[in-house]
């Protein structure tokens, strides 16, 4: 069996800005993770949909539109509804310091704000990301 | 992007990214007691550029104002969407068309506004090097005049009202370089490959803004010094217009108090520093020139490659200019992260338990305010009129060698929403999809 960790990597909304999400791809392609990067403008329901399909251990959210407050908790919802209450979730991106609670409160595990460096995001996967 | 504010996807996003304008209405509003041949606009909008600047000819119209009196820009850049800040909504060959139609309307009826700003802003924002940034934005300026004069356009007629953006990043000689390289490079291509008359097309003009990307969320105060520096090379480079950030550029929109410290830098710059009292002050300086050498040298070898791949549009479906950048970034952060490059506040001099600034929310009623808005407007129109210009409005694109502006202009004028002309247009057209790189 396949033991890599498969990550969903993931640009919900119309927000654009793509530099942070493919930087985090490239970084966990190179730590050895298996990624699949959605591409841009995807509603939650295809991301939830993407976490199912592939059988995700990780989705990495990448918001820098300030609509993280609408996206992430409805996203959130979508995975709980689907059964994927063991996937890990994280976000990163433009996201104020008062809306972190909020973020976790729904489920968010880690919020990753500007500056953030990829081995510090890499250790929180590998120490948190479900055993198989 | 095409969508009105009623839109699904634009759930959580409406006003957060600047003005919403889902109509005629909303451009009525933003203007309304402000005469527009007092005043010189500069709207930041490339997909529905076409429709946006209609929008506000239509209300210079409704205000008695002459169109030849207008003055101002659009964006109006595809190429550097699909290569960087990906907010395209239909496929390049479309896109392309409807540019060269705002060439060709703003020559002939609105012709002191610039029509495009060819920008190299986000590809640098997207993590391209500064050589990068010049050849790729250069090389967009050609790919335009190419479909400009396929399109049957005389170069002359247009080229004197392109204008140029370009990013203000932190290394200072660097940045300059790339400023005198761009105008020695734009004067050779229009003087050597296009043949231009009017010496006009051969000076480059541009607009710079320093790098957002080059501030951080740490110590934010320091971005008020990074800023400084960055105008200060867009000035000893020669730039005709500034935009410095706001030190919480990388936190939130502007507060009003980071939005005057960041005009404050630009007044004194302009007012204190003497560094505006003559023009290209480091001309002969032995670094300067070669940097700016090399930053030519560079820029014509990726112009051959471009040439090579059958120009920009041929480049971009290639993912060429893409997976430069993109690879670029990914450099830049590893380079961080390895701490070759050091940036004060984030991978040194680090302060813990730094106590957060205030910042700018944006209150969520907007978006619901906005929604009830455009929903009352379909209800209040003539909404026989809003078909018939939306059918005109198809059939037009349905035959390509017409200017699509006066059917847009007509949709507008009629109270056609934003989403309703792009819905039209994507049918024809169809909606570009980025290919995985």
């Amino acid at each position: 069996m396949n033991d890599k960790i498969r990550v969903i990597v993931a640009k919900p909304g119309l927000d654009g800005h793509d530099r942070g999400a493919k930087i985090i791809a490239l970084s966990f392609r190179d730590a050895g993770f298996e990624v699949i990067y959605t591409g841009l403008r995807q509603t939650p329901e295809q991301i939830v949909n993407a976490a199912l399909q592939e059988d995700a251990d990780v989705v990495g959210l990448s918001v820098l539109s300030g609509a993280h407050m609408t996206l992430c908790p409805r996203i959130m919802e979508l995975m709980k509804k689907e059964g994927l209450d063991d996937v890990l979730v994280l976000v990163g991106g433009i996201i104020p310091d008062q809306d972190i609670p909020k973020l976790k409160e729904s489920g968010i595990a880690q919020v990753f704000q500007p500056g953030a460096s990829t081995e510090e995001i890499i250790a929180f996967v590998r120490n948190n990301v479900r055993q198989k | 992007m095409g969508q009105d504010s009623d839109h699904p996807l634009s759930k959580g996003e409406v006003g957060k990214c600047g003005v919403a304008i889902d109509s005629l209405a909303d451009m009525e509003t933003l203007f309304k007691g402000i005469p527009l041949d007092q005043i010189s606009t500069s709207m930041t909008t490339n997909a529905p550029a076409t429709i946006i600047w209609s929008m506000y000819l239509v209300v210079a119209e409704e205000q008695g104002v002459h169109w030849k009196n207008l003055r101002g820009t659009i964006q109006n850049d595809i190429l550097k969407e699909y290569i960087a800040q990906k907010t395209y909504i239909f496929p390049p060959k479309p896109s392309m068309k409807l540019i060269v139609d705002t060439f060709e309307f703003g020559s002939e009826h609105v012709p002191q506004w610039n029509t495009i700003s060819i920008s190299g802003y986000h590809i640098r924002e997207a993590g391209s090097t500064a050589l990068q940034e010049l050849a790729f934005t250069l090389y967009d300026g050609i790919e335009y005049i190419e479909w400009a004069q396929r399109q049957g356009l005389d170069i002359d007629d247009f080229a004197p009202r392109l204008s140029f953006f370009f990013n203000a990043h932190n290394d200072l000689f660097e940045e300059i370089a790339k400023y005198r390289a761009a105008r020695k490079v734009w004067y050779k291509v229009m003087t050597e490959r296009f043949h231009c008359k009017n010496p006009k097309s051969a000076i480059l003009r541009f607009h710079t803004q320093t790098a957002g990307c080059a501030l951080t969320a740490q110590q934010p105060y320091n971005n008020i010094v990074r800023v400084a520096i960055q105008a200060l090379a867009a000035v000893l480079g020669g730039t005709q217009s500034l935009h410095a950030n706001s030190l919480d550029e990388t936190l939130a929109l502007p507060t009003e108090h980071a939005a005057r410290i960041a005009l404050r830098t630009q007044q004194i710059l302009a007012h204190e520093t003497g560094i505006t009292n003559t023009v290209d002050p480091l001309a002969g300086s032995y670094f300067l020139e070669r940097l700016t050498l090399d930053m030519e040298k560079g820029c014509w070898e990726y112009f051959e490659r471009l040439d090579a791949m059958g120009g920009m549009v041929a480049a971009i479906e290639q993912g060429f200019p893409q997976r430069e950048v993109q690879d670029a970034a990914y450099e830049y952060q590893k380079a961080i992260e390895h701490k070759e490059k050091i940036i004060v506040g984030v991978n040194d001099f680090v302060v813990v338990n730094e106590p957060p600034i205030e910042i700018l929310l944006i209150d969520e009623s907007v978006e619901e305010q906005q929604i009830q808005r455009v929903r009352n407007l379909r209800e209040t129109r003539d909404n026989g009129r809003v078909l018939s210009t939306l059918t005109a409005l198809r059939d037009a694109a349905l035959t390509q060698s017409v200017n699509m502006m006066p059917y847009i202009l007509d949709c507008v004028r009629a109270y056609a929403t934003l989403g309703e002309i792009c819905d039209e247009l994507r049918g024809v057209y169809g909606e570009y999809e980025e290919p995985a790189f």
